[in-house]
């Protein structure tokens, strides 16, 4: 077993390897980087020093290697907007993002378990049809599309909710947070509703079609011949089953969750990262750009070898390589 | 769109007739039984129709700028130009553009892209998994490993970084959007292909002496291609609705050729002061062309299934 992790861990290293050649790759092929780093306003004299001190003057491994080098020591640049490192700036807004995110997993989780539980044992009751029709919707939509329809109902026609930033913050462990204050919440509300909508269909599909696999299984039924209540059978034998791949899809969606914060965050104005990714594109700030590239891929890697790793603790059965979805 | 039949199957390989392939008509009949497919396919006609002969159909062009008078800006749905020309069906943009010939442009660009790119995609994604079921050993890991590798990232963030080191434009994103789903494709083509690949026919026409690309194309393909068509109909709607969100954050099409993410997104700001219809018909038009593909596409899941018959 540690043999297979190390060997994941070195395939993500790996994989790391590949992106900063794409992204090396990527900023020289686009046209020239001298544009990309050295900001527009530069004069010639500046520029001259910058180019001399970037090395662009230097063989194109040559740059490769300052850039790895950089890499390594967390210098991924300066933003030109912000003037800060561009790796501080992104991690600034990483506890928004991940607040959001949290709370959307969350939510997705408390709502989606009952419901699919409910349509798996239900299955032909009108609401089980209406529940599974609204998580088909709730597939095929695109998040902008619900979040913008969210934003004209609950907070243009209804007023009942804000419609956008964080509102209220408390610091906490030097961050701050929105959900510990009541108009943070207030805030965060629609924001992970919306974010938590994709992740909560495909949660209840997939606890509502293990219900319907687990509940003709001999233990349930030995289970029920036992004199076990209804509620035991079903929250403590079928239930335990039935969570190993919902498990699983949480784990492995949480990174889907935080890419498509991008969309929410930029239609909440919620100040996370994603919404720094957007804006940045927007202002062509490339060591933003690059930096949240790096970050991402390693955010990534990082989420499916924890998966990979909770998921053989939890079923011995499976063993690395034998993964079905990936 | 595809032939079905197993008409592709030479007689030196015998394939079994009536495996996987049913006459045309029987599925058509198939595809009719259900009420919601057959709307789907009608609104997807629609939509289709609407977008290849635009410019016959709108009152006005809505990119021509002489065409728009500014003062016709901001009207509600129903409102009738300065003019006196004509009525303004969803009402206007704030530039006076009407907003139900912006959405028929617009559902051109968002069809279009999202067609092409799905059909690229499944070109590239098919032969790849094809190949790698029919080659097997090295390059069969291989290739799987770049598929798996894709799919554990989420389509948007692919997208979204090849449109970050790319920049923005039309062929931009079909481009991204390509990268994005062909894995996809290639997975279920390699699955497809590695049930078609132990079955007699394959062998027989390699013991034949046909070339492979000969048993790729005309033997193995045809057989994969049912599962295949599902697929690529879902993408397509996938891709429309990742076009949209892309154009939606500002880095998809350029403003110069607005798809119907982009009409929704230059309204959002109008949405707050009231002016709903900007960003809401654009978005009643994707939602409309995301459910009927999607409609169309579970029923096909339906009738192709070979499961269906056992």
């Amino acid at each position: 077993m540690f043999a297979s992790i190390a060997q994941r861990i070195l395939q993500g290293l790996f994989v790391m390897f590949c992106m900063t050649l794409i992204v090396f790759a990527g900023m020289h092929a686009i046209g020239d980087p001298v544009d990309m780093l050295i900001s527009p306003q530069a004069t010639q004299a500046e520029r001259a020093r910058l180019i001399a001190e970037f090395g662009f003057d230097k063989p194109l491994w040559v740059q490769y290697g300052r850039f790895l080098w950089g890499l390594v020591h967390l210098d991924l640049g300066t933003s030109y907007i912000f003037n800060q490192p561009a790796l501080q700036v992104i991690v600034q807004r990483l506890p928004a993002t991940l607040e959001l995110a949290v709370l959307a997993t969350l939510i997705s989780v408390v709502v989606g378990v009952p419901l699919g539980l409910y349509a798996g044992l239900r299955p032909h009751s009108a609401l089980s049809r209406l529940i599974m029709g609204g998580s088909i919707l709730g597939f095929s939509l695109p998040t902008f599309w619900i979040g913008m329809m969210m934003i004209m109902l609950f907070s243009v026609k209804l007023g009942w909710l804000p419609s956008g930033g964080r509102g209220e913050t408390l610091r906490a462990l030097g961050v701050e947070w929105s959900f510990l204050t009541v108009d943070g919440l207030r805030h965060l509300l629609l924001p992970a509703v919306n974010l938590a909508l994709f992740n909560m269909s495909l949660i209840l599909r997939l606890t509502r079609a293990g219900v319907a696999e687990v509940m003709p299984m001999d233990y349930v039924r030995l289970a029920r011949a036992k004199g076990l209540s209804n509620g035991r059978v079903i929250f403590v034998h079928v239930l335990k089953n039935v969570l190993i791949p919902v498990v699983t899809v949480v784990g492995l969606e949480f990174g889907s969750v935080i890419a498509f914060s991008v969309v929410t965050e930029t239609i909440y104005s919620w100040p996370g990262m994603g919404k720094l990714i957007i804006d940045s594109i927007n202002l062509l700030d490339r060591p933003i750009i690059v930096a949240y590239l790096m970050i991402i891929v390693l955010l990534f890697i990082t989420i499916n070898l924890v998966v990979d790793i909770i998921y053989t603790l939890l079923d011995p059965r499976v063993r690395f390589g034998a993964r079905g979805k990936s | 769109m595809s032939d079905t039949t197993p008409a592709v199957t030479s007689a030196a390989t015998s394939v079994p007739a009536a495996e996987g392939a049913r006459p045309s008509r029987e599925l058509l009949q198939a595809f009719l039984a259900s009420p919601s497919a057959v709307i789907g396919l009608v609104l997807l006609g629609i939509c289709v129709v609407a977008a290849v002969f635009a410019p016959w159909i709108v009152p006005q062009n809505p990119y021509d700028l002489i065409q728009l008078d500014i003062l016709d800006g901001q009207l509600p749905p129903g409102s009738v130009s300065a003019a006196g020309g004509y009525t303004y069906l969803l009402g206007t943009d704030d530039q006076g553009r009407d907003m139900f010939s912006a959405i028929v442009y617009g559902l051109r660009i968002s069809l279009g892209v999202g067609v092409i790119s799905a059909l690229c995609a499944a070109v590239i994604g098919a032969s790849l998994g094809l190949f790698a079921a029919y080659r097997g050993g090295r390059t069969e890991g291989a290739i799987m490993r770049l598929v798996d590798l894709q799919l554990s990232f989420p389509t948007i963030l692919m997208a979204l970084m090849i449109l970050a080191l790319l920049g923005k434009g039309v062929g931009n994103v079909v481009l991204a959007l390509i990268l994005a789903e062909w894995a996809t494709f290639a997975r279920a083509a390699r699955g497809a292909g590695l049930v078609e690949t132990r079955k007699e026919y394959i062998e027989a026409s390699a013991v034949l002496g046909l070339p492979s690309w000969r048993i790729l194309l005309r033997h193995l393909l045809p057989n994969c291609i049912p599962p295949l068509i599902v697929i690529a109909t879902v993408q397509v709607a996938r891709a429309i609705s990742l076009e949209a969100t892309l154009s939606f954050l500002g880095v998809g099409v350029p403003v110069t050729e607005p798809s119907l993410g982009l009409l929704i997104s230059s309204g959002f700001q109008f949405m707050f002061s009231g002016l709903y219809w900007m960003s809401f018909y654009p978005g009643l038009a994707l939602l409309l062309i995301i459910v009927a593909i999607n409609l169309v596409g579970d029923r096909l899941r339906d009738i192709l299934n070979p499961r269906r018959d056992a």
